[in-house]
């Protein structure tokens, strides 16, 4: 993918972003209109996890940060009466700010201890929102997180909602290809492919794993109020364990390499829950067999396929060296 | 808290660190030896579980019979696992990890589907009666735990400590290079290692069975603190494990007796908190160069 020509690139998804901006009144249904909104929101939590994962740190409390976002944004809109457009920037540095406080103990820690201990001081925020039935709402979390209002246009409303989805959406796609196409994305790829020896050439690596999974964790809060004013309500079981499992099935069955891969997954998935839906209850078996059938057989999944096949047809080029895992 | 509660919770106390222990050693003892992490541990126990409602529950056969058989079926279980997706996945400890991930999720709908997912399954008690110790009523089936559990664990580290193939395992944990210039067979040491976690795990569910509520989900919550476990003994260490194993089997009993169930598991996430950042390696792990 990355051999790709970059204006190539930019015209697609330039055009991409123009279909989806008339999609309302292309496919002029609700039903499909709001499964969109929920997959651009989907797409935007995905590629924050990855932006995390860049560092190689692989963490198992994305949804938390989500899920920190979506109870900011709830809170500050509800209780603080504060205007629902200021509400999600600030929900999103609020998610940024939990995530600054996780990765504080975090670092301490590396590969699959990370994961684990990333999972724990996430199951500890949930806890909270579970025990404080004031301001949280308990296991029943939050109702009534008013969607925002324009002038006259009531964001209630799926089209207005998917448009607002989408330009943040976008945005937010944008600043993160942006962010590691820049230096500061080039340090923290280094300090995946090899922590030591960024360290020996002067790269802080503490600070670019803070600066990724801050970075990231902000992303995830503007999925998570996007989430919160659509659905109106929110509860810790949105952000639990098992949501977070799906998170991590988007991007390993997409691929990581590039930030199209948890997009690939997402649609993917997308796709297959669509088409699951009356196999309801064979749902995780459906989901447990994707996954294992990605992790032995493509690991670098649905993204590296692709690029499998483009190289089918290039063939004859240069050989792409073997990349390590 | 007066004097009889102290007691029972004492007791508790030791219980949960029993259970935790037999689950928790198994973990370590795979990451140890090959870097295997297996999220389909909790499903192991479960199956444990389900060997016991299967064959003592509906068909009938002595529950000492069973608990072994159960350890058996789920040890080939552990075997299969090994040979099917850790050897594929092997040098990356997160693709172990998920794929296993995604076995747990097909496990609980297969077991779920047989045998119902809602409902919980009683399994009769072969040991209804309760003990009095210092004033506090325990039943016999949550001590037998104890002992089964000191049973299970002490095997295992008299194997690691005393036979040839036990030294194996650790010399496998400590440096696999080194072990298999020795000439260890590393790869049959990491099948071995699947064997034993599945059984201590199989073993651990078919004690638990008639005290626990039996369904496809049993599995799923204690995996995850038994990994946390894991993390906090240092990550390869079966020693460490045992005795994080203690301190959350204490912790948690004395904190959900005190406030509430939630309240226990966020200290038991302070307390892993607390160690990860005075001693990164966890209580046992050892510094890798």
């Amino acid at each position: 993918m990355q051999k790709l020509n970059k204006n190539f690139l930019a015209i697609g998804a330039g055009f991409v972003f123009l279909v989806m901006a008339v999609l309302p009144w292309i496919i002029n249904d609700e039903y499909m209109l709001e499964l969109v909104i929920i997959f651009l929101i989907n797409v935007l939590m995905a590629t924050s996890y990855r932006l995390v994962t860049t560092t190689g740190d692989w963490s198992f409390c994305h949804m938390i940060l989500v899920g920190s976002g979506a109870y900011a944004t709830g809170l500050i809109s509800k209780e603080l009466g504060i205007s629902v457009w200021l509400s999600i920037p600030l929900a999103a540095g609020v998610a940024a700010l939990v995530g600054r406080a996780f990765i504080y103990p975090l670092l301490r820690t590396v590969g699959f201890g990370f994961f684990i201990a990333s999972f724990a001081v996430g199951e500890f925020v949930r806890l909270v929102w579970i025990k404080f039935q004031i301001p949280f709402g308990g296991t029943r979390g939050m109702i009534g997180i008013e969607p925002p209002v324009l002038g006259n246009i009531i964001f209630y409303f799926a089209t207005p909602y998917y448009l607002m989805t989408l330009v943040l959406v976008a945005v937010s796609l944008i600043a993160m290809y942006r962010l590691e196409k820049s230096p500061i994305g080039n340090v923290w790829k280094s300090v995946y492919e090899d922590p030591e020896l960024a360290e020996s050439v002067g790269i802080d690596v503490a600070k670019a794993r803070t600066q990724a999974f801050t970075i990231g964790s902000f992303f995830a809060g503007l999925a998570g109020a996007l989430l919160a004013h659509r659905n109106g309500s929110i509860d810790p079981s949105v952000f639990d364990i098992n949501a977070m499992v799906l998170l991590v099935i988007w991007v390993v069955v997409g691929g990581s390499h590039t930030i199209w891969g948890p997009i690939l997954g997402v649609i993917a998935m997308t796709l297959i829950a669509e088409f699951s839906r009356p196999l309801l209850e064979w749902r995780p078996l459906i989901y447990g067999s994707i996954l294992i059938i990605t992790l032995l057989f493509m690991p670098d999944g649905l993204e590296g396929l692709i690029e499998r096949v483009s190289r089918l047809f290039a063939r004859g080029k240069q050989q792409v060296t073997p990349k390590e895992s | 808290m007066d004097w009889p509660t102290f007691i029972q919770t004492i007791a508790n106390s030791i219980v949960a660190s029993s259970i935790y222990a037999s689950i928790a050693v198994g973990l370590a003892l795979c990451f140890g030896v090959m870097q295997m992490a297996n999220f389909a541990h909790g499903e192991f126990f479960m199956l444990g579980a389900y060997v016991v409602f299967v064959l003592n529950a509906m068909l009938g056969l002595p529950y000492p019979f069973v608990v072994l058989l159960a350890a058996l079926f789920v040890g080939f279980v552990g075997l299969v696992v090994e040979q099917t997706i850790f050897k594929r996945t092997r040098g990356n400890v997160l693709a172990g990890f998920m794929a296993t991930a995604g076995l747990g999720m097909i496990l609980q709908v297969i077991v779920g589907q047989l045998w119902g997912f809602a409902l919980m399954k009683t399994i009769p008690t072969p040991y209804p009666e309760t003990v009095s110790i210092l004033g506090a009523q325990i039943g016999v089936q949550r001590l037998l735990i104890v002992p089964g559990a000191i049973l299970s664990v002490g095997l295992l580290w008299y194997f690691l400590h005393h036979s040839r193939i036990g030294k194996g395992l650790r010399a496998c944990a400590q440096d696999q290079e080194a072990a298999a210039l020795q000439g260890i067979s590393v790869v049959r040491m990491g099948a071995l290692a699947m064997v034993l976690a599945g059984m201590l795990a199989g073993f651990a569910g078919a004690l638990m069975a008639p005290v626990h509520a039996v369904t496809p989900y049993m599995g799923h919550a204690v995996v995850l603190t038994a990994f946390i476990v894991v993390v906090v003994g240092g990550m390869a260490s079966v020693e460490g494990a045992i005795v994080a194993s203690i301190l959350f089997g204490f912790v948690h009993t004395f904190a959900a007796t005190i406030f509430d169930s939630v309240v226990a598991s966020m200290i038991g996430v302070v307390v892993m908190i607390v160690v990860l950042v005075a001693k990164p390696k966890g209580l046992m792990g050892r510094a890798k160069a």
